[in-house]
């Protein structure tokens, strides 16, 4: 078992790490000389440059502005029978008591209450179904202390490079280095992006997952347009389902998962169909995560209370996994879809799943494994550096693997209040040959002042891995990690065989000189 | 025809057993359905311990058990009916008229009898469950006189009346949404995990769709029940009660009670047909693996290459096509069956029946679309032989484009054209005439439409030069793909049409007197409104109805690029290398098809989605479906084998059409 004692100690304050060479991971000191030569992609979305609208007002009182308050009782139930359901008609009646007889409005008073005190009842039984939405995808979200970050999503295309970013003013941004033109996606329904995922083979499909509905951008890539207009965009909502907190595609690019906490079932779309079929399992309370395996048999489904599911695809059976504290996480899966490493709330360690059964197997009833083993702890470590004490370790946010299945990049909550346990992301090299072990590697750390919220590697990157990290000063820099993968071989033998990623093949490491390389 | 199909081993074998065990498991639901009705229909808030105890002791009681037996006959038969009727293809009527005539055809008339009938009997038995007023038909009364005599039950009457239009309701219902159309489920999860997914919808839908029917047959009764009250007092020589309430007035029907036990009712019989559906749906769209080969020369007609080419019945070819897709996905070894080389010989058998197939299924396809947009695209004017690949198709560009053509004999075919739809477009033919917002639909501008009567009325070789042109020109028009001049060799050159040279062969008086009424009485038809609403298009129904098989395409497609994805690693003969150029051009074709066809009016415009329905509406989106298979089928193939395929022998514009594939440019 891995854990944070034999880490590198992290780099001294003013210095930020560049990339991986050679095993280690070099440091550089100067910002100003590396944002110079940084690639086009490193981006930099400083907060005064967006235009928030203030979001604060709440939907009644813009309503108490526009509305004319002279309609009449039957106009007004009508609406709030439209806006509000069941519960919008009764709070109408109640507060028009002027209007209605006195007993329909102390009655209707009398059910809301009633209404109340049971959602209490079932909102003590799931806490989470109180939070308020931002709140609660603040809460599940993979992004670290959401609701405060620029960038909010962000989607590395499967097969090109070009990503997606999501931004605090609810529009997404598409970078592609090929094309003068960044399309910026605007949408009125388009609102707290909790997340952002490609279609896998296809050029053009987004999804997005938003507050009151999922959204599918179909963005031309050949297009010149800037602004593609709402209609490239299919709305696909469910009536319950929202907020929408994560989406999946299935690595075949037919199906798309959607979750959502305030739903007990999980979502699978037919997009282009815009059907869904409802996955719905008793226990849970809701989804909050959903993570479709790489090489596409399994799905992990985590909800908010201390459980987690894993379907497989083939006939979309569950095996329910309860935790012993709190929720998962977060999960990531290894490139050929057999082991699953997760974390959950409340602990420091990093669990692993193994799935032994080889994808295509007709039966779908091969048992999966018994027990969840730990890989990997992280509590908390004191590091002595130039600068003084460092603390790190703690509550994992996020798990990311890099498709080779070399390097596991960990976010590390920390603690906002104190300044020495800053967030950090903790590098595992990881081996899956002969048998699985996770080898430490060192510390991602930005500049000084920027925590890392969000990360995600690149799907394809040549020489080894790539990995992009969002920072809470606006920031996205790209972090590569070189080296030869001493496991292609027997890696190319054992993965699926329905899955050949081009990448993969020997030939392509034929361009690439014996020894790892710097950076240009 | 249902004696034609016993003769397949599939039907025999496999269907038949599925539609027994849906029907098995339908009656078996049948007691706790009938026992929750019964206890919805008795409840009393006052007295909840007295209504368990009566529903207890009427459920065990010999008149329950006789009306259980009554419901059981009516499941066997719905479910018959639903093995008899139901359908892997929808039928899509391309107009309001069309979809007359299948309200009207006499196999659909006896399918709403048999409803109607069932529905009076389930309505009879809830009458009985209920109980109380509702319990007889004819009750002892004493007149204003004193003299004793039976009185008819009106209560007893509206319930099963209700029972049959409900049972009339849901029948025409089923036809206009496709009720009876079968499809298969993005998703597959075992069967009882699906039935118990869709219960909540059943639910839902029984109970919303029973308050509109309760709702319309109210209105209908209040106008029109008096007519069978009459007729049953008299055949059966029963008296009105005159003491008592008559139920065709304001008053009689603003019963709550009676109102509740009307809906309630209504309710029980659509959810246990409903039930009956949804469980026939859930056993029949079930997978069904095929062997790849057999080593029994006896068993090699129930093998996926030879199974796959049947053409009847069509569920037999959907599943063996839904089984392809299936093992190309998830089963190696089976793969490796596709793959493998016949013994003696040496030859992919196996491969070349089934690319063969699915190359056959898309191509048809592709031709479907080139003849449909060809006849669109020579619709709202004669085509004219230089016009390239991008042809405009709205009456606007078309006048604008061309000032020269003729605009007369451009209009005048358009009352003719507006019955020749009524003609060939009959309602049986699933590919039905097209729709285009040309001249003739009765939404263009009215400009035109003044424009064209003087035309006709005052030319003076109106009827003698346009109607052979008329005659020669409908079954061109309005058929897609029989004709086989839809090439396009006909009038080269719009102008000749209008020219009086043109007239060869003068046709007799009495026949140019016949055409001339002909016209006429078609121009007349064409401007009254009610057959214009009748005869009119609907929109994008011809869209849907062009793609109304295309499960099968998206399944062929699935299977062929999951199987050409796998021989990367897998083919160890190399057997898919020698169809590969094939299948590519094949599917660019298709695909630069499916592009033009996107590119006409109505085609990409998403209808709407009803959620509280029974009503499979997927048939509505199949062709976006097909687009996105398409694209990401050919994206499968060009992210395996990268470049690679540079190898293939390709003509040069489908190696441009590739590259932006290569580049993810599409």
């Amino acid at each position: 078992m891995c854990s944070l004692a034999l880490f590198p100690p992290p780099l001294p304050c003013g210095q930020t790490t560049l990339c991986e060479s050679n095993n280690e991971l070099l440091p550089g000191s100067n910002i100003e000389d590396r944002l110079k030569d940084s690639s086009p992609l490193s981006l930099y979305f400083p907060r005064e440059s967006l235009k928030l609208h203030s979001r604060t007002e709440s939907s009644s009182s813009s309503k108490a502005v526009f509305l004319d308050h002279s309609e009449t009782l039957w106009m007004r139930s009508a609406a709030a029978w439209r806006d509000g359901g069941f519960t919008g008609l009764l709070n109408e009646i109640t507060n028009s008591n002027s209007e209605v007889p006195k007993w329909m409005s102390v009655s209707s008073g009398c059910i809301l209450a009633l209404l109340r005190w049971v959602s209490s009842f079932h909102g003590s039984w799931f806490p989470h179904l109180t939070l308020s939405c931002e709140d609660m995808i603040a809460e599940f979200s993979q992004v670290l202390n959401w609701s405060d970050c620029v960038v909010r999503a962000f989607a590395w295309h499967p097969h090109t490079d070009k990503f997606a970013v999501a931004l605090l003013d609810d529009s997404i941004k598409i970078y592609n280095p090929k094309s003068a033109t960044t399309p910026t996606l605007k949408h009125r329904l388009q609102r707290s992006v909790a997340a952002v995922q490609w279609k896998p083979l296809c050029a053009s499909a987004l999804a997005v997952a938003c507050q009151n509905c999922l959204l599918v951008w179909h963005v031309d890539p050949c297009s010149l347009s800037t602004r593609p207009s709402s209609g490239c965009a299919q709305v696909l909502s469910h009536p319950g389902h929202s907020p929408v907190t994560s989406v999946a595609w299935s690595p075949n690019g037919s199906l798309l998962v959607s979750a959502s906490p305030m739903d007990t079932a999980m979502m699978v779309w037919d997009v282009a169909a815009e059907s869904c079929v409802p996955l719905q399992r008793v226990g849970g309370g809701g989804v909050t995560y959903v993570s479709w395996s790489p090489d596409g048999s399994h799905v992990l489904s985590s909800t908010p209370s201390a459980l987690f599911r894993v379907w497989e695809t083939r006939m979309w059976t569950c095996e329910r996994w309860p935790c012993v504290k709190g929720r998962c996480q977060s999960g990531c899966w290894s490139p050929d879809g057999s082991r699953l490493l997760f974390s959950v709330q409340e602990e420091t360690v990093i669990y692993a799943l193994t799935f032994t059964d080889a994808p295509g197997v007709p039966t779908s009833t091969s048992k999966g494994p018994q027990a969840a083993a730990v890989v990997a702890d992280l509590s908390e470590t004191t590091f002595n550096t130039t600068d003084g004490d460092i603390i790190v370790g703690g509550e994992i946010q996020s798990l990311a693997w890099d498709p080779r299945g070399e390097r596991l990049a960990v976010l590390l909550k920390g603690d906002p209040q104190a300044a020495a346990r800053p967030a950090v992301i903790a590098v595992f090299k990881t081996r899956t040959n002969p048998i699985f072990e996770l080898l430490p590697c060192g510390f991602v750390q930005g500049e000084p002042g920027a925590e890392p919220r969000l990360m995600q590697f690149h799907p394809n990157f040549q020489h080894g891995a790539l990995l992009t990290v969002c920072w809470s000063t606006g920031r996205i820099t790209h972090v590569p990690f070189y080296f030869l993968s001493a496991s292609v071989n027997c890696f190319g033998l054992t993965r699926s065989p329905s899955l050949p990623c081009p990448q993969e093949r020997p030939d392509d490491f034929a361009n690439q000189s014996l020894f790892t390389e710097l950076i240009s | 025809m249902f004696a034609t199909e016993q003769n397949c081993w599939f039907i025999r074998k496999v269907v038949c057993w599925r539609a027994a065990a849906s029907i098995a498991w339908a009656v078996l639901l049948l007691p706790p359905i009938t026992a929750v009705f019964v206890i919805f229909s008795r409840f009393s808030l006052l007295h909840p311990i007295q209504t368990i105890s009566e529903c207890l002791s009427l459920l065990m009681s010999a008149s329950a058990i006789f009306s259980f037996i009554l419901l059981c006959g009516v499941i066997l038969m719905v479910g018959f009916l639903n093995l008899e009727y139901y359908t892997v293809i929808p039928t899509i009527a391309c107009s309001k008229i069309a979809l007359l005539g299948q309200l009207l055809h006499p196999r659909q008339f006896v399918s709403s009898l048999v409803h109607c009938i069932m529905g009076i009997i389930v309505a009879w038995c809830c009458a009985v469950t209920i109980g109380g007023r509702y319990e007889t038909l004819c009750y002892p009364c004493t007149q204003s006189d004193g003299s004793p005599q039976m009185c008819l039950n009106e209560y007893h009457l509206i319930l099963l009346l209700a029972g049959a239009f409900v049972g009339l309701s849901h029948s025409l219902l089923a036809v206009i949404y496709n009720l009876n159309y079968v499809s298969f489920h993005t998703v597959q999860q075992y069967k009882y995990l699906h039935f118990k997914g869709s219960l909540p919808l059943v639910i839902k839908c029984s109970t919303t769709q029973a308050l509109y029917f309760i709702r319309n047959y109210i209105v209908v009764y209040f106008f029109l029940g008096y007519i069978p009250k009459a007729w049953i007092c008299k055949t059966l020589s029963l008296h009105l009660n005159s003491s008592a309430h008559p139920l065709d007035s304001v008053a009689g029907l603003l019963d709550l009670s009676l109102l509740y036990h009307l809906w309630i009712s209504a309710s029980f019989l659509l959810f246990t047909w409903y039930i009956t559906v949804l469980l026939f749906r859930i056993f029949i769209t079930e997978g069904c693996s095929f062997p790849v080969q057999s080593s029994f020369t006896e068993d090699a007609h129930q093998c996926l290459p030879k199974v796959l080419t049947d053409k009847q019945p069509m569920i037999l070819k959907f599943l063996a096509l839904h089984d392809l897709a299936l093992l190309s996905q998830h089963s190696p070894s089976r793969r490796y069956e596709v793959f493998s080389l016949s013994q003696p010989g040496g030859h992919p058998h196996n491969w070349n029946a089934i690319s063969k197939e699915c190359l056959s299924l898309l191509a048809d396809l592709t031709q479907r679309l080139v003849a449909y947009h060809d006849t669109v695209a020579t619709n709202g004017r004669a085509k004219s032989l230089s016009t390239g690949s991008e042809r405009k198709t709205s009456s606007e560009s078309s006048g604008t484009d061309e000032p020269n053509s003729p605009r007369p004999t451009l209009l005048m075919r358009t009352p003719a054209s507006v019955f020749a739809r009524s003609i060939v477009g009959g309602p049986q033919s699933p590919l039905t005439a097209p729709f285009t917002p040309d001249i003739d639909s009765p939404f263009a501008s009215p400009a035109l439409r003044r424009l064209t009567a003087p035309v006709q009325q005052c030319s003076p070789w109106y009827g003698t030069v346009q109607s052979p042109h008329i005659m020669r020109r409908a079954p061109k028009l309005w058929s897609t793909s029989t004709d086989s001049q839809v090439g396009g060799s006909w009038p080269p050159s719009p102008t000749s049409v209008s020219s009086p040279k043109q007239e060869s062969s003068k046709p007799s008086l009495l026949t140019q007197f016949l055409q001339n009424r002909k016209e006429q009485v078609k121009h007349f038809l064409a401007k009254r409104v009610l057959i214009m609403y009748l005869f009119n298009k609907l929109p994008e129904a011809s869209s849907q109805a062009l793609f109304a098989d295309s499960q099968a395409h998206i399944w062929a497609l699935e299977g062929l690029s999951y199987l050409v994805q796998a021989s990367f690693s897998e083919d160890q003969f190399g057997v898919v290398q020698t169809t590969l150029p094939s299948i590519l051009s094949c599917m660019l074709v298709l695909q630069e098809a499916v592009d033009r066809h996107f590119k006409l009016p109505h085609a990409s415009s998403k209808p709407v989605r009803s959620t509280s329905s029974m009503e499979d509406s997927s048939y509505k989106t199949l062709r976006f479906a097909l687009r996105a298979t398409l694209k990401t089928a050919i994206y499968r193939i060009t992210t395996t084998f990268g470049d690679h395929l540079k190898a293939v022998q390709m003509s040069a514009e489908h190696r441009k059409r590739l590259q932006q594939f290569l580049e993810y440019k599409e």
